[in-house]
């Protein structure tokens, strides 16, 4: 891929001049403290940074969890500010697809129905949900798991069935907050693997983290650092 | 996006329900015992009511008594105003015209210290009445073997009797006393009837009793003299207070009391008792429903309690919902669907229990169940859930899915 078919593709992520502070007066932390980026469609962006740098904070905007102190954030065409609570869960539920560290299913439901729940938000009939989240789980290659409840995977079984319920409604970027920090070095190897795979196939992947190895199998490297972007470094892979 | 289907809301409710049967179903437990102690209690309260209204009707709600102030028959009144009763006073009750709502009215005359004998078997009634045949209809005293004597044994003065069950186990055992000659006071009287057992109450027994025409007992007993009382049957019950009313004004007539005098005879009648034991019967239903209801409430606590466990704990799991897309409608409906299921499902077991054991005497009591407490019940406790589950489930919905995921 050649910079110059990059530049010709479509904007995912637009955030410009974003700042994040909690509390107020004296006691303010000031996570972020003006960042500005752009993440096209297609790329694969490490985003790194020692523990209090921001990058947690950055990600909770990205994936409309959070909303910037100040600052814009455009999420493909959309202004995230100007948008409900209502519409926000819309956002969420077609243009961004979660990844967590504690791999967050859901206890007591089986892994076919995890992966199908994001559908069941969106409205799509039970019969084409089931189906999509036998193609999801099987792209994961978990196909024989489906009815297994997370209790009964592996820790990379577990991160496995979140990246195929983060896919399965076919976001515009999937977002991974230390996606391995819970795994064994097998495991992260065989999770960095798919996420690659994924990314190949044309689909935005973001991952946070603090693990060189991880960022190395990105293609773009932004580095965090007291709320301020200090590095911003592409690479071939 | 199109809209999240209902039938997927109430399946991630069971499973919420179905995730922890244990605590589930005590919730179930509350709010059943609340819906069916509702049922049972106000039940046995409006069983026990009806009951007493029942012996009470047994009594005769129609019939009315006019009895004398001034003491007994004999006795001389402190004041020498006060009359007695007569039997005109009794014809001039029967007035259709300025008494519509009377059906009837009977002197009657008691004979004092009379003993019955037949063979070497003796009696001695509780009471011995001389009367006209409108009594036994008027003080609810039917026949059950044998007829009534007639309004021609009073205009001659037949010794003929209507007598009551104990009279006729004292003398005739199991035999039928019908048609054979006892005698009363010394005189010689056939017996045409015995009455239907009516039974005790406290010290008075009802079926100690020798019933004759008042013309017999006049002559014969007690003199013509003044009466005892008269006994007057209302045309219904719902005509009774009228009835009283036309009573009143006619025998403040017969014995020229003044508007605003004092009257000196007295007019009662089992309406008044049987609409103070209707109060008394209402106050203990509302008193049990009162306790129920207050069980009810504890059942309706215990779903808020559980509902805010069951939010607190799966904060996590909302967060997550919220992340991957849920909208608040569909949180917000999950659990409310929950605790709607919870206390619906106590709400019917509840119904079940409470309408099964009413079909048991309890205390002594034929509970009737009502078919407005079941329905309240039943109405009450699918409000609790919505009320009760409302204010976690509406928490759970609002809360922001980053602090929710953040949630230990």
């Amino acid at each position: 891929m050649t910079t110059q078919t990059q530049t010709q593709k479509s904007l995912v992520v637009k955030v410009e001049g974003v700042t994040k502070v909690y509390g107020a007066g004296e006691t303010a932390v000031h996570a972020l403290r003006g960042v500005s980026l752009e993440i096209e469609q297609g790329e694969f962006v490490a985003i790194m940074g020692a523990s209090g740098s921001g990058k947690s904070t950055l990600m909770n905007i990205l994936g409309c969890l959070d909303i910037p102190t100040q600052g814009d954030y455009w999420i493909r065409n959309l202004n995230v500010a100007e948008l409900d609570e209502e519409q926000l869960s819309v956002v969420r539920s077609q243009l961004i697809g979660f990844v967590f560290q504690s791999f967050n299913l859901i206890p007591r439901t089986t892994a076919a129905n995890n992966v199908e729940l994001p559908l069941a938000y969106q409205g799509v009939s039970l019969h084409k949900r089931r189906e999509r989240a036998r193609e999801a789980l099987a792209a994961v290659g978990l196909a024989d798991r489906g009815g297994h409840e997370p209790h009964e995977l592996s820790g990379g079984q577990q991160q496995r069935v979140a990246i195929a319920r983060a896919l399965v409604t076919k976001p515009a970027m999937l977002l991974a907050d230390e996606p391995t920090g819970a795994l064994d070095t097998q495991s992260t190897k065989e999770i960095l693997e798919l996420l690659h795979e994924i990314n190949r196939g044309g689909s935005t992947v973001i991952v946070i983290t603090h693990e060189e190895e991880v960022a190395r199998a990105a293609r773009r490297m932004i580095r965090l650092r007291d709320g301020h972007v200090v590095e911003d470094v592409k690479w071939v892979a | 996006m199109g809209g999240l289907g209902l039938r997927e809301v109430w399946r991630f409710a069971w499973r919420g329900i179905t995730a922890n049967r244990m605590r589930s179903s005590l919730t179930v437990l509350g709010v059943l015992i609340g819906v069916s102690s509702v049922i049972v209690l106000t039940a046995v309260g409006t069983g026990s009511a009806v009951s007493v209204q029942q012996s009470i009707q047994k009594l005769g709600t129609n019939s009315i008594t006019v009895s004398a102030l001034g003491g007994g028959r004999f006795s001389r009144s402190a004041n020498s105003n006060a009359k007695q009763l007569t039997i005109l006073d009794a014809t001039a009750l029967n007035d259709p015209v300025k008494a519509p709502d009377v059906k009837s009215a009977a002197p009657v005359l008691q004979a004092q210290g009379v003993t019955c004998t037949y063979g070497n078997l003796s009696s001695s009634p509780q009471s011995v009445i001389g009367t006209w045949p409108s009594y036994f209809e008027a003080a609810n005293s039917p026949v059950s073997v044998g007829t009534y004597w007639t309004a021609d044994d009073v205009v001659a003065g037949r010794p003929v009797v209507v007598i009551g069950t104990t009279v006729a186990s004292d003398l005739f055992g199991t035999d039928s006393p019908l048609n054979q000659v006892i005698r009363c006071h010394g005189q010689s009287v056939t017996v045409v009837g015995v009455m239907k057992t009516k039974g005790t109450t406290g010290f008075q027994d009802a079926d100690s009793i020798v019933i004759a025409p008042i013309t017999f007992i006049q002559r014969s007993m007690s003199g013509y003299g003044s009466i005892s009382s008269i006994q007057v049957e209302a045309k219904s019950a719902t005509t009774t207070t009228a009835a009283m009313d036309e009573v009143t004004s006619i025998m403040d007539a017969q014995h020229k009391i003044k508007a605003g005098g004092t009257a000196d005879y007295r007019v009662l009648n089992q309406a008044s008792i049987l609409a103070s034991s209707n109060q008394s019967g209402h106050t203990l239903t509302v008193l049990l429903g009162i306790v129920a209801a207050i069980s009810l409430l504890v059942g309706g606590i215990g779903i808020t309690n559980i509902m805010l466990v069951s939010v607190t704990e799966r904060t996590r799991e909302i967060g997550i919902r919220k992340a991957i897309g849920a909208p608040k409608f569909a949180i917000l409906s999950q659990f409310l669907i929950e605790a709607m299921l919870l206390s619906l499902l106590g709400g019917l077991s509840g119904v079940l229990l409470g309408v099964g054991i009413s079909h048991f005497t309890i205390l002594g009591v034929k509970p009737v169940v009502s078919l407005s407490s079941v329905l309240l019940a039943f109405i009450v406790s699918a409000l609790i859930g919505l009320i009760f589950g409302g204010w976690p489930a509406n928490r759970a919905a609002s809360l922001r899915p980053i602090e929710a995921l953040r949630y230990e």
